[in-house]
């Protein structure tokens, strides 16, 4: 990972947080803070990562809530702020949140779809002390992104393209790929450069919440993924400095799991629109774990003192073949959700590595995925608040 | 310290990159570089050097500040080396 690297906003490892790293004994302060401040979103998005039984979760924090929530979290050393959803900007509450954290020195970077971005906002949020924007597109063409995203949208995020670099923002761009789009990784590219994109980060969809739900129907080919991989590699070449292109591997074409979060509880602290605190965005379904909330527990006894924030921390938690790995100082041993989700187990390792007993979940997978991508009828699943859609693990799957 | 420190003049006038901010982190008492979902945690050195690089002094302002500040001498080529990487990691930018 370099300085520069717009990491998106899908379950990236905090890799870059030099210096966060802990070692097992020594706990250090939530550097990173996630604000996922609605789940309110105008978008459906296939490949979301937000939890399939959102439409279930209690009423959203008040501004005052969120105001105490940055003004703990930052008293303990927290420093980069993440605003995202659901869309940020359906809280007209926003720019409140803006000035009061900047205020406070945090580092704020709004994860948006850009859908409710007006001049007005823009220049509001600039005033504020907003850092940075990152914009999500879901393809290059309208047609594509609307499918996608089942809205009519791709005009407005053109606008709103516009509107960043206007206000003298970075303009970066975050398109999560898949297999019904990563085949126009060159058209997205050509699109990124008429905008004017400085960053671009191509992420594969990571299998959580929504996009666990369409895997078969989202994980791409692995002669899609070189194509892309070779596309990339030559627009890269043409276009030199101008743009700098992160190009995300899904994890389930690797070997070695993402070091996720650094470790959970090691420096990343998210908070869901209802309060629940959490040691990762996609958490929630993992079960065992008691998560506080912000309502009734302070931000120093919910990171240093609960039992979801200390669960996974150091290593004790860890099973074979982690616990005696060399590799577990860095990596982990992975994504505890990935775990759960595959084997039904969060303190397996992340089956992603081709040492744990259980990597053959993931061939299958991909070998499945290439199967029904063959296949004449495929069914994708809208993110959707009128359904809730219980988590359903590898082997109870369909 | 070859091409990368010939590339950096001293009449440079490094600035933090657009879209970082350099502060003074109580909490683990040195200056941090941020950026969208990162943060550099810089030693001491790289924080004086860095936090001088306003856009306005020149490199050469800088070793001067430094070496008046330090009562010390010879710095210009660390100073030339460290902004030379920081440009490459892209933390800082070169104005001329």
């Amino acid at each position: 990972m370099t300085a520069s690297a717009p990491v998106g906003n899908a379950l990236d490892a905090p890799g870059a947080l030099v210096g966060g790293a802990q070692t097992a004994h020594v706990v250090g302060p939530p550097l990173w803070l996630l604000l996922e401040l609605t789940y309110r979103c105008p978008l459906h998005c296939v490949f979301c990562y937000n939890p399939t039984d959102f439409a279930n979760t209690g009423p959203e924090l008040t501004t005052a809530d969120w105001i105490r929530v940055l003004r703990e979290a930052r008293a303990l050393g927290a420093v980069q702020l993440g605003l995202s959803g659901g869309e940020p900007l359906a809280r007209d509450d926003l720019e409140e949140i803006v000035g009061e954290a900047h205020r406070l020195g945090f580092y704020i970077n709004l994860i948006t779809s850009g859908i409710g971005m007006t001049e007005a906002r823009i220049k509001a949020l600039k005033a504020a002390g907003l850092d940075h924007i990152q914009l999500s597109f879901q393809d290059s063409t309208r047609e594509m992104n609307d499918f996608l995203s089942s809205t009519r949208t791709f005009e407005l995020k053109v606008k709103v393209a516009q509107l960043i670099r206007a206000h003298d923002y970075p303009m970066v761009l975050n398109v999560v790929l898949h297999r019904l789009n990563i085949d126009h990784v060159e058209e997205i590219l050509v699109m990124a450069e008429r905008m004017g994109a400085q960053y671009v980060e191509l992420a594969n969809t990571q299998y959580y919440g929504w996009a666990w739900l369409n895997r078969d129907q989202l994980l791409p080919s692995r002669a899609q993924l070189q194509r892309a991989e070779t596309a990339t590699r030559r627009f890269r070449e043409r276009v030199g400095a101008a743009m700098q292109i992160y190009f995300v591997v899904p994890d389930y074409f690797e070997t070695r799991p993402k070091a996720c979060m650094s470790g959970l509880g090691s420096v990343f602290l998210a908070i869901a629109p209802d309060g629940t605190a959490l040691p990762c965005h996609a958490a929630r379904m993992l079960p065992g774990l008691e998560f506080p909330n912000v309502r009734a527990t302070d931000i120093g006894a919910i990171w240093y003192e609960s039992q979801a924030f200390n669960r996974f921390r150091g290593d004790a938690w860890m099973k074979e073949p982690c616990r005696s790995c060399p590799e577990k100082a860095k990596d982990f041993g992975g994504c505890r959700c990935q775990a759960y989700l595959l084997t039904g187990d969060a303190d397996n390792a992340d089956p992603v590595c081709d040492l744990s007993p259980h990597h053959e979940l993931v061939t299958a997978a991909v070998a499945r995925a290439e199967r029904v991508a063959g296949a004449r009828e495929q069914v994708l699943t809208f993110r959707d608040h009128r359904v809730s859609i219980p988590v359903v693990i590898e082997e109870k799957r369909t | 310290m070859s091409d990368a420190l010939n590339d950096i003049p001293l009449t440079a006038r490094p600035a933090i990159a657009r879209g970082m901010r350099l502060q003074w982190e109580p909490a683990q008492e040195a200056h941090v570089l941020l950026y969208p979902e990162g943060m550099v945690k810089l030693n001491g050195s790289a924080g004086q050097i860095m936090s001088r690089c306003d856009g306005v002094r020149t490199i050469t302002d800088i070793v001067a500040d430094l070496e008046r500040t330090y009562n010390q001498s010879g710095l210009t080529a660390d100073v030339v080396a460290f902004v030379a990487l920081a440009v490459q990691r892209h933390w800082l930018e070169a104005r001329p």
